[in-house]
C-alpha cells in the first residue's frame, strides 16, 4: 500500500498582481506567475530590484492578494478567502523572517518567541515556553531567555526572529533577506540556522536574497526578472546571479 | 482575551514617561469630577438641611377645604354659575381624618424611613410683658427627633415634652429673656392657655426659624388648638431626600390627603440646585471630555509608533479584532488606573476643601467622606470612557495592512 502524496506546500498557477487597478496608473507587476513549492524544498527566490520578488512574497505570504490566477496553499485555494481564513491560515502554516529582525521591544527573547504560541493558545502555556527554550538554545542563546532585542546584537535578534518564525512548527517559513542586514560572520550563521531547522524539522523555505553566495547553497533558485520566472531550477555550479 | 491583555499591558508598560503622563493627566481630571461630584452633593445637602430646618421630606396634610359653586340643579351639564361671585374658603386648623390608619397605611411603603404625627397651629407666648406670637407644635419626642433631628438641635436641656414642658428656639429664648428651667405662657385662639417650663432650647441654624416655634407634647397641642385626638400634620422621613416627591406622588396613591414633598414647597430653592446641579454636570462632562481627547490623542500617536509592531503581530497571525481589542483594552487600563489615583486624589482633595471651608456658625461646610458607589461609578464610567475614547485609535491600528505596515 503506497502512502498518498502529501500536496504541494504552495501551488501558484497563472498568479498576476496588478496595483491601482481600474486606475489611469494601473501597474501590473507579475505577469502570471506558475510556481510549485514542495513539502521541505529549500528554495531561494532572487532578482533585480524592482522584478517583484517582495509582491511575490506578500502574496505567498498571505498578506496580499492576486488579483488573477490561483494560490493553494497545502493544496487548499486560499488567494479569495476571508481576512481571519487567512490570519489563520498565517499562524497555522506559515512563519516569517524579515530582513529587520521585527522582534517586539515590548517582550524578553524568550516571549518574543512564545508570542506565536500565545497567538494560538491565548496565554503562556508551559509547554509554549518549553518549545521556546529549546529553540532559542537551538539557535545558540541559551543565556538570553530574559534579556530584550535592544540588548541584542543584530546577530543574536535575526537568530530570537528564526526561532520564532519555528516555535509553531510551520510549512513553510518565508525569509525576505534574512542576512541582508548582518555582517558575513553573522550571515553566515543565520544561513547555517536555516539549513540546519529545514534538514531537522523537515519545513519548506522560500528566501528572498541578494546575495549570490547564499542562494548557491539552497537546493532550488527561481529568479524573477520584470515579473516572471526567468529561471527555476537545482542550484547548479554557475548559480544565477542578481 | 488573554493575549490582548498581555500584549495591551506590556505595550502601556513600555511606553514609558507617554503612559504616565496620560495616565496622570486622566487620573488628574477624574480626580476633579470626583471631588467636584463629592463636594456638590453634600454641599447641596448642606444646604437643604441649613434651609429647610424641621421640614420634613413629606408631609401630610388634610385636602384643603374649597368653596362649591352653586350649578343649577338638575342639569349637571349646564356648568354656568348661578352665583356671580366665589371666594376662596378660609382654613381653619383641622385634624388629618383617619390619621392613625393613614399613619399605617404609610409604615407599609419601604422607602418610608420615619413617620412623625404633630398638631401644629397659631399661639402667643407670653413672658412678663413680653409677647410674641408663633407656632406652637404638639409633638411625640421620638417619632419627631427621626424625622428632623432636633435631639441634634439642642443647644440647652434635653427633647423632653412632658405636660406642662415646652421647648424653645434660641433666639426666642434670649428675647423673652428665658432659660431652662423658667417658665413661659403659651395661649391660642382656641384657649387661654396655661404656663410651661422651658425644658429645653433649641438651634435650627436660623433666627427666623428660632423665633417661629415652640415644642410641647401632642396631648398639650391638641389642648392648645381644641383638636381633641386630632393632629394637624403627619410628616415622613424617606430614604432617599433628592427622591422625596417621587415618594410623595406614591403615598398620595395610598391616603386619601394632601400629600407635599419638600421639593414641592421649596421651588425657588429646587430651581437653584437644580442650576447648581447642571453646572456640575457641565464641569463634569468638559473634564470627561478633556480626559478623554487627552486618551485617544496619545493612542493615536501610539499607533503610529507602533505601527511595525502591529504589521508583524498581523503577519504572525493576529486578527484585526484581536488588534482592535489589545488598543481598546489600552484605553480601558488608562481609565481603570486613572480612576483608581483619581478618585484617591479626590477624595484626599475633599478632605483638605473640609478644612478649610466653613459655614458662619464655624461648623464644617462639609465632610468628606469615602463614597464607595461615586468611586465605583466612576472607575466604571472611566473604564467606558477610556474605550470610547480607544475607539478610533485601534480601529486605525486594526485596519492597517500588514504588508505595509512592515515596510515602515
Amino acid at each position: 500500500m503506497s502512502a498518498i502524496a502529501a500536496p504541494p506546500v504552495v501551488s501558484l498557477s497563472g498568479v498576476r498582481k496588478r496595483f491601482n487597478e481600474g486606475m489611469p496608473n494601473e501597474t501590473e507587476v507579475l505577469h502570471g506567475i506558475d510556481l510549485v513549492v514542495a513539502p521541505g524544498e529549500f528554495t531561494s527566490l532572487i532578482g533585480p530590484s524592482g522584478s517583484g520578488k517582495s509582491t511575490l512574497l506578500n502574496l505567498l505570504g498571505l498578506l496580499d492578494r492576486p488579483s488573477a490566477g490561483e494560490y493553494r496553499l497545502k493544496g487548499v485555494p486560499i488567494g479569495d478567502s476571508s481576512d481571519d481564513d487567512r490570519t489563520r491560515a498565517r499562524l497555522d502554516t506559515l512563519g516569517f523572517v524579515f530582513q529587520f529582525h521585527h522582534l517586539l521591544p515590548e517582550f524578553s527573547a524568550l516571549e518574543n518567541v512564545m508570542l506565536p504560541g500565545l497567538m494560538r493558545e491565548g496565554v503562556f502555556t508551559r509547554a509554549n515556553r518549553a518549545n521556546a527554550a529549546d529553540l532559542l538554545s537551538a539557535v545558540g542563546l541559551s543565556d538570553a531567555f530574559d534579556k530584550r532585542p535592544g540588548e541584542l546584537s543584530g546577530g543574536m535578534q535575526q537568530r530570537v526572529a528564526i526561532a520564532r518564525a519555528l516555535a509553531l512548527a510551520p510549512d513553510l517559513v518565508l525569509a525576505d533577506e534574512p542576512t541582508g542586514n548582518l555582517d558575513t560572520h553573522s550571515a553566515d550563521e543565520a544561513f547555517a540556522l536555516l539549513r540546519r531547522f529545514n534538514a531537522e524539522r523537515g519545513c519548506a523555505f522560500i528566501i528572498v536574497t541578494h546575495d549570490p553566495r547564499l542562494a548557491a547553497r539552497c537546493d532550488r533558485v527561481i529568479e524573477l526578472r520584470d515579473g516572471l520566472i526567468e529561471h527555476d531550477g537545482p542550484v547548479t555550479r554557475s548559480a544565477p546571479s542578481s | 482575551m488573554r493575549f490582548e491583555s498581555i500584549v495591551a499591558w506590556r505595550f502601556l508598560r513600555e511606553g514609558g514617561l507617554q503612559t504616565v503622563l496620560i495616565v496622570v493627566g486622566a487620573a488628574l481630571g477624574i480626580s476633579f469630577i470626583v471631588f467636584i461630584t463629592g463636594f456638590m452633593g453634600e454641599l447641596q445637602r448642606d444646604i437643604v438641611q441649613r434651609t429647610l430646618g424641621v421640614q420634613p421630606h413629606v408631609t401630610i396634610k388634610p385636602l384643603e377645604e374649597i368653596a362649591r359653586p352653586l350649578r343649577r340643579e338638575g342639569d349637571p351639564a349646564d356648568a354656568a354659575q348661578v352665583l356671580s361671585e366665589v371666594q376662596p374658603r378660609g382654613q381653619r386648623l383641622r385634624s388629618v381624618d383617619q390619621w392613625q390608619a393613614a399613619v399605617a397605611r404609610l409604615r407599609e411603603n419601604a422607602e418610608v424611613r420615619a413617620i412623625s404625627p404633630l398638631a401644629a397651629g397659631p399661639g402667643l407666648v407670653t413672658r412678663g410683658d413680653s409677647n410674641k406670637s408663633l407656632t406652637i407644635v404638639g409633638i411625640v419626642a421620638e417619632p419627631y427627633a427621626a424625622v428632623t433631628r432636633l435631639d441634634q438641635k439642642l443647644v440647652a436641656g434635653r427633647l423632653k415634652v412632658d405636660p406642662g414642658d415646652v421647648l424653645l428656639g434660641r433666639d426666642l429664648a434670649e428675647d423673652l429673656g428665658v432659660g431652662i428651667g423658667d417658665t413661659v405662657r403659651l395661649s391660642t385662639p382656641s384657649s387661654t392657655g396655661d404656663t410651661y417650663r422651658v425644658r429645653g432650647i433649641f438651634d435650627l441654624g436660623a433666627k427666623n426659624l428660632n423665633q417661629l416655634y415652640a415644642y410641647v407634647g401632642l396631648p398639650t397641642a391638641q389642648a392648645l388648638h381644641a383638636l381633641p385626638g386630632g393632629v394637624t400634620s403627619i410628616e415622613v422621613t424617606v430614604t432617599d431626600l433628592w427622591e422625596a416627591e417621587r415618594v410623595a406622588a406614591d403615598l398620595s396613591r395610598s391616603v386619601p390627603h394632601l400629600v407635599e414633598s419638600w421639593i414641592h414647597t421649596n421651588r425657588q430653592l429646587m430651581v437653584a440646585l437644580s442650576n447648581q446641579t447642571l453646572m456640575t454636570r457641565m464641569i463634569r462632562f468638559t473634564f470627561g471630555l478633556v480626559v478623554a481627547i487627552g486618551v485617544a490623542s496619545v493612542l493615536m500617536v501610539a499607533v503610529v509608533q507602533k505601527t511595525r509592531e502591529i504589521g508583524i503581530l498581523r503577519a504572525m497571525g493576529t486578527s484585526r479584532g484581536r488588534v482592535l481589542r489589545v488598543f481598546l483594552l489600552q484605553g480601558a487600563l488608562i481609565g481603570l488606573i486613572g480612576s483608581v489615583l483619581g478618585c484617591a486624589v479626590g477624595y484626599t482633595l475633599a478632605r483638605i476643601m473640609s478644612g478649610l471651608l466653613t459655614s458662619a456658625d464655624g461648623s464644617r461646610l462639609f465632610n468628606a467622606h469615602v463614597d464607595l458607589p461615586l468611586y465605583l461609578y466612576t472607575m466604571l464610567g472611566a473604564i467606558a470612557l477610556g474605550v470610547v475614547a480607544a475607539w478610533l485609535p485601534a480601529r486605525r491600528a486594526a485596519r492597517l495592512d500588514p504588508a505595509q505596515a512592515i515596510r515602515m
